[in-house]
């Protein structure tokens, strides 16, 4: 690229910069913590229920994320999951009904191109990465643990 | 020399086309918009009874086509030319509406400022006696365009401050040798303008260099000011592009003021959940078409330049890294 033009495009960009909308932190953060927290303490209270339920605390703990993953599917298959994550920003993404909401969003979106090739094989294409480097990042950590502690 | 062009990139229809026909139809969200008087049809239901938003878009565009050649009692056998364009891959809204038009079609792609593109090359294909009627149709729907740019619909994503919101509608208009309406006197085709905006939330930032060029190329061609114009509408900047938009202006020497509106920021009113304003290919024709064309009627306008602006990216590109070149044609209307 001629420097002539470099030098116009860095010049724009610097003025597209200073003349775009500062996002409002603190509210937004306020926000995600209400909606965050509130999905939070629906969770704690199943939590609460299932321990009473179930015989040990792993069974109610896995009780307890179906039941969250159950809710937040049905909140994106009624239309209100996304308006939600309209006002509560990360607070909805972060617990695990976000991560519901990105396996049906998803799967209702592709649904329309067909039951294999549509909705099958587009169903994790929000969700994949995270279950990827999920994945990856708990064998890593793992794997050092195991050679610190000396496992091996 | 061609005796029809002056300066650079300007041409002056000598025999200016007549915009005998026209028509626009918005989907529920624009109709609870500022302007929804002026638009002919407000759809209830944005799917339009469809099973795909794909369905629904065709539908909407053959739709406004039919009522605007019923319009004027028009048929098929009296079109030359179908022109039209809209956002999806391989202009499929527009490849298939052509199925049903028994006439020639030309498909043709500047993602947002199509309709301008296919307006002014029908005025040029009349102009230059190639042709006595010409239809020329856009469409965009919001399900179409967010799943092919974007995310699924139902995802949970927050909307910047610099997103738009694509418009769901289509407009169309038939242009004629002769006839009643407003004429198109002459066309600026833009440039493609990269300033190396990287944003896929910010496509307004992106296009306003475009815009602005095409309106200094056009000003300095004709020799006009902006005082020769009553109004000067931009396609779909949006309130962030509007806003470098007007910063550029002021750069190259012009004082726009109120002369200056964008359909995007228009169509929408603030309260509405839309981001930095409204886009997509029907953004400037349903504008154009609904309020400019009603306006010029009632006297309100009688010379008005409308840029439509488009950003030239798909969904591919930004994800390599690419920038986002802009692009900005120019029509002038006037009665």
């Amino acid at each position: 690229m001629d420097p002539q033009q470099k030098a116009k495009q860095e010049a724009y960009q610097k003025l597209v910069k200073e003349h775009s909308p500062k996002p409002n932190a603190w509210k937004h953060v306020m926000w995600a913590f209400l909606i965050g927290g509130a999905i939070c303490v629906l969770g704690q209270l199943m939590l609460d229920i299932f321990t009473k339920l179930e015989r040990t605390e792993t069974e109610a703990a896995a009780a307890t994320l179906a039941a969250m993953i159950f809710l937040g599917a049905v909140a994106t298959g009624l239309g209100f999951y996304d308006d939600l994550a309209e006002i509560g920003g990360a607070g909805t993404a972060v617990p695990i009904t976000g991560f519901a909401n990105t396996v049906v969003a998803a799967a209702m979106e592709f649904r329309r191109e067909g039951i294999i090739l549509g909705m099958g094989s587009k169903m994790f294409v929000i969700a994949g990465p995270v279950l990827v480097f999920g994945i990856l990042s708990g064998f890593i950590v793992t794997l050092i643990r195991a050679l610190l502690t000396g496992l091996f | 020399m061609a005796e029809k062009r002056i300066g650079q990139q300007t041409i002056i229809l000598s025999n200016p086309p007549r915009i005998i026909s026209h028509h626009c139809t918005v989907g529920p969200m624009e109709g609870r918009g500022p302007l929804a008087k002026y638009f002919d049809d407000i759809l209830d239901d944005d799917l339009l009874g469809q099973t795909t938003p794909e369905k629904a878009e065709l539908a909407i565009l053959e739709q406004t086509i039919n009522k605007t050649l019923n319009k004027k009692s028009l048929f098929v056998q009296d079109i030359q030319f179908y022109i039209a364009g809209d956002l999806l891959n391989q202009i499929i809204s527009a490849n298939f509406s052509a199925r049903s038009i028994d006439t020639s079609f030309l498909g043709i792609y500047s993602a947002c400022s199509t309709f301008t593109q296919g307006v002014g090359l029908g005025a040029i294909l009349i102009d230059g006696g190639y042709a006595d009627k010409v239809l020329s149709a856009t469409s965009s729907h919001y399900q179409t365009a967010e799943r092919q740019f974007r995310y699924p619909i139902e995802l949970n994503v927050k909307r910047k401050p610099t997103n738009q919101h694509t418009v769901t509608g289509a407009g169309a208009v038939v242009l004629a040798s002769d006839g009643d309406g407003p004429k198109i006197t002459s066309v600026t085709f833009g440039k493609v303008i990269d300033l190396g905006i990287k944003d896929v939330n910010d496509m307004g930032s992106a296009m306003a260099p475009a815009a602005i060029d095409t309106l200094t190329q056009h000003l300095k061609d004709t020799g006009r000011t902006v005082g020769d114009y009553d109004l000067i509408l931009t396609g779909d900047l949006s309130r962030q592009g509007k806003k470098m938009f007007t910063i550029l202006a002021k750069d190259a020497g012009l004082s726009l003021g109120e002369k200056h509106q964008d359909a995007g920021v228009m169509i929408y009113s603030p309260q509405q959940p839309v981001g930095a304003g409204g886009s997509g290919c029907a953004c400037s024709a349903v504008v154009t078409i609904g309020y400019v064309f009603k306006e010029m009627v009632q006297g309100k306008y009688s010379r008005v330049l409308i840029i439509a602006t488009g950003a030239l990216t798909n969904a591919l590109t930004f994800q390599q890294g690419e920038s986002i070149p802009g692009i900005a044609h120019a029509i002038v209307i006037e009665v």
